[in-house]
């Protein structure tokens, strides 16, 4: 008796088991059948970008081949005409200037406001790190206007330390927003091990919370460098000589001359310039997306 | 740690107020450094945020030249204007469509790259994040070039498959279809990485406990999925929202608003008045209309943002 019901509802579960399985396993071939569908649409851009810069001029000029391949054989003339007849590598010698000093700024100012909002509560503590969620909520079209009053008014329009002065905007609210959450997640009998130790507040934030919150400043690093590579309405309104401009602008304005695009040099030149954030985000993946996620989560 | 050095504040009264007051004087010195430390941040907040805010309002009221205040006159010259209404209307069908592909195609491929096994997420997750990481203004110019009418990409395709090419960035239909397709292009990716980190955050046993209740999928996706990643979704669609309505980039570099002027946004239209034609207060006019919307989604991202910081403790 007791021998029948156990057989009868364990052959049940193996028959439901290896449906489940096989249902499974189509569920996965299916998974992974749309994501390539989303991969070419997310990808093909970029793809499209790489194979263009590839391309010799002649190549381009025909529209009989399919363009999405190369047929006449890769060629690297594009970038050596990119880089020697164009003011590119001003352009990527500005923006990397700018990000430097942007990202260094930022770092400085947002993380002594952030262990000072984070773990020092004071008068009117909590209102000021509302107050940086909201400013970083406000969108740079918002206001290029009036900067470029003020911008005009500091004699810092057409130079790209004026580009220094206005990013901060963008990259500081964030990064103090995500450094106050890692600083506070950091246990409380650490510091206070640091006081009873007589260490200063300055001394407690350099040798324990900036090596400790580690992950996070290397994200908030991220996330300055990569705002302050593809600013693109600052300098649209701000900058408008070749010797001053930055990558974004340039690319998309300078290199554009005359009736006839050089497709293949501007697409050699956006890879360029898109290159330096890839490159981090290929090698430091887990931080860039710590950083991206924690904007939402923290707090 | 504020909160244990009040409690010796308060315990210890007796000892504080007999011997010279140390223990005040040292809160004292520390709310003291802490607002030190805030100081360049409150600077930069107060006079490159609040300041030309404010700046922003009283520029507005300016006549062209800036020598003469002419109150509300350049909202309402905007506002008799029909190219100002079209930029309104073409403000707001980019950004609700844009926002609700971007949401759908980021919670599409965010349960698709969760159906993988562990191991092979981490790669999948990086290569669809492409988009995202790549300067918008750079890919946009790829773009602008796969749009190209005669020469390129998709009318290649479209011709050998045995269609007509399609006219994109010259019709203004196609326009607008074109330079939302390419937000969404750029935006979906940041969907999915939010709502990936959402779907990892639901307890499992949820899950195990619906299957043994005999749940479909769907039902599990309808009744468990959707109300835990409720406020996540929230907050992802209203910060997508302030940062696609306010986008510059694609429509400025892919159309500068034509074809007669029907994919200008509110940025791009202000930068052809304020900078391109040189009448800043009518410029700053115009970004100031989209304050109201934006301050709205403001205050409802700032509350889902707090209910999720109670909610993850």
């Amino acid at each position: 008796m007791s021998s029948i019901t156990a057989s009868v509802p364990s052959s049940k579960a193996m028959r439901s088991g290896a449906s489940l399985r096989r249902s499974r396993r189509w569920a996965l071939y299916a998974s992974y059948f749309f994501l390539i569908l989303f991969a070419i649409f997310f990808l093909a851009p970029p793809y499209y970008m790489i194979v263009t810069a590839l391309k010799t001029d002649g190549e381009m000029a025909k529209l009989a081949t399919n363009p999405w391949f190369i047929y006449d054989g890769v060629t690297l003339d594009q970038f050596r005409i990119l880089l020697k007849n164009t003011d590119f590598l001003i352009y990527f010698k500005n923006t990397a200037i700018v990000t430097v000093c942007v990202v260094a700024i930022t770092m400085v100012v947002s993380v002594l406001a952030a262990f000072a909002l984070g773990r020092m509560r004071f008068w009117g503590s909590s209102m000021l790190a509302t107050g940086i969620f909201l400013t970083y909520l406000v969108p740079d079209t918002l206001l290029f206007i009036p900067m470029f009053q003020i911008v005009k008014t500091l004699g810092l329009l057409n130079s790209y330390w004026g580009m220094v002065l206005v990013y901060p905007t963008l990259t500081v609210p964030f990064c103090t927003w995500i450094m106050i959450g890692y600083f506070q997640s950091i246990p409380k009998e650490l510091d206070e091990a640091a006081l009873i130790d007589g260490a200063g507040h300055m001394q407690m934030l350099l040798k324990i919370f900036v090596p400790v919150a580690l992950p996070g400043i290397i994200a908030a690093m991220i996330f300055a460098f990569t705002v302050s590579w593809a600013a693109f309405v600052y300098p649209m309104a701000f900058l408008y000589s070749s010797d001053q401009q930055v990558l974004t602008v340039g690319t998309v304005t300078s290199l554009i001359r005359g009736d006839v695009y050089k497709w293949g040099m501007l697409m050699a030149g956006a890879l360029l310039a898109a290159a330096p954030p890839l490159v981090i985000y290929a090698f430091l993946m887990d931080y860039y997306i710590a950083g991206l996620t924690a904007g939402a989560t923290k707090g | 740690m504020a909160d244990t050095v009040q409690t010796w504040g308060s315990t210890v009264p007796g000892k504080a107020t007999a011997k010279p007051n140390r223990m005040q004087k040292f809160l004292r010195r520390r709310s003291t450094i802490a607002f030190l430390m805030c100081l360049p941040l409150i600077l930069i907040i107060v006079c490159l945020v609040i300041y030309p805010a404010f700046y922003s309002i009283y520029l507005s009221m300016l006549n062209k030249a800036q020598t003469r205040f002419i109150g509300l006159g350049n909202f309402t010259f905007l506002m008799s204007r029909d190219t100002f209404w079209m930029v309104v209307q073409q403000s707001t069908i980019f950004a609700l469509t844009a926002v609700f592909f971007k949401a759908l195609i980021g919670l599409i491929t965010a349960h698709l790259v969760n159906n993988l096994p562990a191991k092979g997420q981490r790669k999948w997750r990086g290569m669809l994040l492409v988009p995202w990481v790549i300067p918008l203004a750079l890919s946009t110019l790829g773009w602008w070039w796969m749009f190209d009418p005669t020469n390129s990409a998709f009318n290649y395709t479209l011709r050998s498959l045995g269609f007509d090419g399609i006219p994109w960035l010259s019709d203004p239909y196609w326009a607008r279809f074109s330079v939302i397709l390419v937000n969404v292009w750029y935006g979906a990716p940041f969907f999915l990485i939010m709502y990936l980190a959402a779907l990892k955050s639901v307890p499992e046993q949820l899950y195990e406990a619906a299957s043994i209740d005999g749940a479909s999928a769907w039902q599990k996706f309808v009744h468990i999925t959707l109300p835990m990643m409720r406020n996540i979704i929230a907050i992802t669609v209203l910060f997508s929202m302030i940062v696609t309505f306010a986008n510059f980039d694609i429509v400025q570099i892919m159309t500068a608003g034509g074809p007669r002027n029907m994919t200008h946004m509110f940025a791009t239209y202000a930068f052809l008045l304020g900078i391109r034609s040189g009448d800043l207060p009518l410029g700053a006019a115009t970004s100031l209309f989209m304050f109201p919307i934006l301050a709205i989604a403001a205050v409802f991202i700032l509350r889902g943002v707090r209910k999720r910081g109670r909610e993850i403790g």
